[in-house]
């Protein structure tokens, strides 16, 4: 099965990345974005298994090396 | 003569510089291959900089996971001084040695140029022998140095002097355009509360010869030696 | 799996001509298979076998008693520096892939020119990287600089290489095709030289490095066309993505991996891939060669032979392993976790042997491919536009009345202005060899005894050395080889030697990168063969043998061909640390002295010719550019190492671009403390022809000396503007003790060099008098201008 986990900057972290994109997105006319922040998007592909078990996993991996919970804030998604 | 360990993780590069450093300075230098599960006998330990798995993920996220950081991590708890320098910090901060994060550069480009350091706590095993006022002149080089940490960690670092070093101009005045990446109060290296374990983004191991251009970092490393050497003459 | 079938149409996709096609009949006495097909065209490119510019290059000089490895023989060039040491070093073009999509297209050019010193069994030390770009006010261009500088900064920083030299201008030539031209060195020991031979019939041949996927294919030929709109959208899913991480890995892993002796040859793949790795292994060795593409790691599903024998996927090596040694190869890269597979033999067919699930699908005699491939003689015919630039006469242009606002101006211009927006994202000073990093004439790097690749440590290790000093460069004005390829081209050898003098190096040998365009244009054919003529003279001039190279023609954009650039990066020897030489002042009251000719006293257009000031203020790329005297240079240079190394010189700057106020104007700003924190310090210059008292304490103490050059005294009409901006070759400015400037001055009169005392350094300002013209400012407000222009204008 597929899963996803998408790493975000927490909203207390400066995410320069971000900023310029979103001054980019200004200048090139794209009007009214208000923020913009630029995090990762890991796509695992695991055994087929009970999806709360696989969760639960995978929640330990995200926290413990695949984000830094000083700078960053994860959300998994299966399926 | 002092022995030191300077780790090697695939894609370590200023390992070579901190041996030909330590070996300036006429101590021992032998290489730590990132499997090993051992330090030996050292009587420190520096985590060099470098782009440790090419710094995917993060940097210093995956370089953690060796072998050798948990010998790290005993030597550490037993006392042993650990100096983390550029990736070696990253790499600390990783590992929750240090506290806090090193995240992208302000300006979303590496840089590399001198900076100036202002010594804030003269009394620890990494900073003994820097003269009170004087204003260190080192290399940076990092894509990812801007130190970052929640506010009460930055509140704690404060309280118990544990920033060791900030970014200033040349007259020691910390001020906004000193700063070259962005680092919460221009904060260049800091230490754990033991005071055993220090990490810093610029390189003193790339000024220790005038031929280079600065010799300051030398004053660094004899800060560490002056500690081995008071360690030994107590023990 | 049916191959297509081999048509007129698929042979002239493959950039092969009739007769070319012919050629490849009677090679093989058949027609080819697909795979076959697939293997000639990319070994038949330009790119790979030279075959528009090899008559040219054969004039180049390429012998002295210092080459242990010579051109074409090897991935690079060698040259002995004493004690049993040898630098290996070599330029090379990304243009078309930078174009394309240029981060990753300059990082795998990065990743291509490491791979070719490591080859060689030499640890790469630095690297510099010569640039070209369109005007900087276009978008679209500030796109492709900040995508090739991040892509250069990204691979050499992770792999630990200091990028410590370089150049970037910005012309609009060059819009839509950059150049891209990366330099590396490496330091070996003579004995430690690795060779790209299959030696040794039954040795097993290895394939190291990451899984073979569809990048790049046939990039060779790619790099062989004129680039088009279209060529650029259809290549864009072919660009080859660069791992700086797995290179470092291959490197450290090939250097020990030497070390133990266990090998009998090593290739990168580079561009054709295992094509070209096979065939020149097997071909220099005068062995065959017979793989199995089964065995081959394979990325992507499916892959054909065609596809997996042109595949350029990044930092793979093949390495040719002396037979029963096999497990020290498996030892040494599983240690460094990186893939490896035996995939052949040697053979003593001479044929290089492709097989698929054991069925061939190339057999191919080995060094005919490569002896073989296509010469073509191209016609040549002098440009038509070279009449108008020489009928160009001065007075078509007013004198200057304005000579600070000349001077802003050029200061500010982006081919001038400090490139400190570029190198501070390079790491420039990993390594502990970073003796005078990017900011000066020329960097230099410190040769130490860890620079070295190490011996095992069970060997008997080698007598240890003193700390040797080497000087880069890379040059080439493409302005004065544009308007005169032969005066131009030979000025490039000749800047690039000054800036190694001036940082007190004795020129060793150079590498060289001819970036043209389509060869099929008999004009732009000619401008080849002149300046490979004026680079071949500039070289001989020297003593500084052309040790390797590149050559990337086809480079122009639809709307016409680029500037002709030969780029010259040469390397030079600095026999003691005291003769390191930089290019600012030092002290207040020294006194500033010019070595050579203030104009050219016969007058070529007095220098402003294609000058700076030329294309800034009048916007014209026009008239006869500076000439080129080789054998006054080679005074100069002599005369110039001979007091530097006597002491007493301070500081020495090449005069270029912008001419003596822009050169003098750098002295004073371009010393470089720390972030923010450049050391600035003022000076008064009189360059008034006549011998009149000069400003405060500019005086003329020896103007009456006997050997004294005529020339300045016959000048009282010259223009004051070519004084101050004109780019006449042959000329340095020094700094010295008040003390030493008459002797200074007077040893190289007699050694048959103009000098003459032109100020004094001290002040705050910058105090220019030439003739009529006078220019007075703050240095602190120069050096905003310079400092700043090029980010501000990326910002």
């Amino acid at each position: 099965m597929k899963v996803s986990i998408i790493i975000m900057p927490k909203k207390a972290v400066l995410d320069p990345q971000g900023k310029t994109v979103q001054s980019a997105l200004e200048h090139m006319g794209y009007d009214g974005v208000q923020d913009v922040r630029v995090g990762k998007y890991l796509e695992i592909e695991v055994k087929d298994g009970d999806p709360e078990t696989v969760r639960a996993r995978l929640d330990e991996a995200a926290h413990r090396f695949l984000s830094n919970p000083v700078i960053e804030d994860y959300r998994i998604e299966i399926g | 003569m002092m022995r030191f360990a300077i780790l090697q993780f695939p894609a370590s590069n200023c390992d070579q510089d901190c041996v030909h450093a330590i070996r300036v300075l006429g101590h021992q230098a032998d290489y730590l291959w990132h499997k090993e599960e051992s330090l030996g006998a050292v009587d420190a330990v520096i985590v060099p900089g470098g782009f440790s798995y090419g710094d995917y993920l993060r940097c210093g996220a995956i370089a953690r996971f060796s072998p050798v950081m948990q010998a790290v991590r005993r030597f550490a708890d037993g006392g042993g001084l650990v100096l983390g320098i550029c990736n070696g910090f990253q790499i600390l901060c990783e590992a929750g040695l240090l506290p806090g994060a090193l995240i992208r550069n302000r300006s979303l480009q590496f840089r590399c140029e001198h900076i100036f350091l202002k010594t804030e706590n003269r009394t620890t095993p990494f900073t003994v022998n820097i003269p009170e006022g004087r204003v260190l002149r080192l290399p940076i080089a990092h894509g990812e140095g801007c130190y970052f940490a929640e506010p009460e960690t930055l509140a704690a670092l404060e309280q118990n002097h544990r920033i060791l070093w900030r970014y200033c101009n040349a007259s020691g005045e910390r001020t906004e355009g000193a700063n070259p990446n962005g680092s919460l109060g221009n904060i260049a290296g800091i230490c754990n509360e033991r005071g055993n374990v220090a990490g810093l983004m610029p390189h003193p191991e790339r000024a220790c010869e005038p031929i280079l251009g600065s010799d300051d970092g030398r004053l660094i490393f004899e800060s560490v030696l002056s500690a081995l050497n008071a360690g030994r003459a107590a023990a | 799996m049916t191959e297509p079938a081999i048509t007129p149409e698929l042979v002239a996709k493959h950039n092969l001509t009739p007769e070319e096609y012919a050629k490849i009949l009677e090679i093989l006495g058949r027609e080819p298979s697909f795979t076959e097909l697939g293997i000639f065209s990319v070994m038949w490119s330009e790119h790979c076998s030279y075959k528009n510019t090899k008559p040219l290059l054969r004039t180049f000089p390429t012998q002295s008693p210092k080459v242990l490895v010579g051109a074409g023989e090897e991935n690079a060039g060698i040259l002995d520096i004493g004690d049993g040491l040898g630098v290996a070093f070599k330029m090379e073009s990304h243009n078309h892939p930078s174009a394309v999509e240029p981060f990753q297209g300059a990082a795998t050019g990065v990743g291509g020119i490491l791979r070719d010193i490591f080859t060689m069994g030499a640890r790469p030390i630095a690297a510099l990287d010569s640039l070209r770009f369109g005007e900087i006010t276009n978008p679209e261009v500030r796109r492709l600089f900040s995508g090739v500088v991040g892509g250069i900064a990204h691979y050499g920083n992770c792999f630990g290489i200091p990028t410590v030299a370089g150049e970037v201008y910005f012309d609009r030539t060059f819009e839509g095709n950059p150049l891209v031209n990366v330099f590396c060195l490496g330091v070996l020991r003579h004995e430690q030289i690795a060779r790209g031979q299959a030696c040794g019939v039954g040795n097993p041949v290895f394939y190291v490095g990451p899984a073979t996927g569809r990048d790049g294919l046939a990039g060779a030929a790619f790099a062989s066309q004129d680039l088009t709109e279209e060529s650029a959208q259809q290549q864009r899913g072919a660009v080859q993505v660069g791992d700086p991480f797995m290179e470092k890995l291959v490197c450290e892993a090939c250097l020990e991996l030497l070390a133990t002796g266990a090998v009998a040859g090593i290739q990168d793949m580079g561009a054709a891939g295992l094509t070209c790795s096979t065939c020149e292994t097997a071909g220099r060795a005068g062995t065959g060669i017979e793989i199995e593409l089964t065995r081959v790691p394979q990325r992507a599903p499916d892959m054909t032979p065609y596809e997996i024998m042109l595949s350029e996927s990044q930092e793979r090596m093949l390495i040719i392993v002396h037979k029963g040694r096999e497990e020290e190869v498996k030892r040494i890269f599983d240690k460094w976790d990186l893939p490896w597979s035996e995939i052949g033999f040697v053979t003593d067919t001479g044929h290089m042997v492709v097989k698929n699930h054991g069925q061939v699908v190339a057999d191919i005699p080995a060094r005919l491919i490569a002896d073989e491939s296509p010469v073509c003689e191209r016609e040549a015919r002098e440009p038509a536009y070279l009449r108008e630039v020489r009928g160009f006469r001065l007075d078509a242009v007013p004198e200057t009345t304005d000579a600070l606002a000349d001077l802003k101006a050029l200061l500010a211009w982006p081919t001038i202005a400090s490139k400190n927006w570029v190198y501070r994202q390079y790491d420039h000073m990993v390594r502990n060899g970073s003796t005078v990093c990017p900011g000066s004439d020329a960097a230099v790097i410190r040769v130490k005894a860890d620079s070295v690749p190490a011996l095992p440590a069970d060997a008997p290790q080698p007598a240890p050395f003193a700390d040797k000093f080497l000087a880069i460069t890379s040059d080439c004005n493409a302005a004065h080889v544009y308007l005169d390829p032969y005066e131009g081209s030979k000025g490039a050898v000749a800047e690039a030697a000054r800036n190694l003098v001036c940082s007190g190096a004795v020129p060793l040998g150079v590498t060289d990168n001819l970036n043209f365009g389509n060869p099929h244009n008999p004009e732009l054919f000619w401008q080849l063969r002149e300046a490979v003529r004026g680079l071949a003279d500039g070289c001989r001039a020297f003593d500084t043998p052309v040790t390797g190279g590149n050559c990337s023609l086809y480079n122009q954009n639809p709307k016409g061909p680029i500037d002709p650039v030969p780029t010259v990066a040469m390397v030079g020897l600095i026999e003691k640390p005291e003769h390191i030489t930089t290019q600012w002042f030092k002290d207040e009251g020294d006194a500033i002295i010019l070595l050579g000719e203030p104009v050219d006293g016969e007058d070529p257009l007095l220098g402003l010719g294609g000058s700076a000031w030329l294309q800034v203020r009048h916007g014209r790329k026009t008239g006869i550019p500076p000439r080129c005297d080789l054998e006054q240079a080679g005074i100069l240079h002599t005369t110039l190492l001979g007091l530097i190394r006597a002491g007493g010189i301070k500081s020495a700057h090449d005069c270029s671009e912008g001419g003596l106020a822009v050169c003098v104007a750098e002295s004073c700003m371009s010393r470089l403390e720390a972030r923010h924190s450049s050391r600035l310090i003022g000076a008064q210059v009189d360059l008034t022809p006549e011998p009149a008292p000069g400003p405060a304490n500019g005086g003329e103490p020896t103007d009456k000396s006997p050997a004294a050059p005529a020339g300045n005294n016959a000048l009282p009409s010259v223009r004051s503007d070519a004084l101050l901006f004109g780019e006449g070759q042959n000329r340095v400015v020094v700094s010295c003790a008040e003390l030493d400037a008459v002797k200074i001055v007077e040893r190289a009169r007699l050694m048959g060099v103009p000098a003459r005392r032109i100020g004094t350094v001290g002040g705050e300002a910058l105090r220019m008098k030439a003739g009529g013209l006078e220019l007075s400012a703050p240095v602190a407000e120069l050096h905003d201008i310079w400092w700043n222009s090029l980010g501000r204008a990326m910002a």
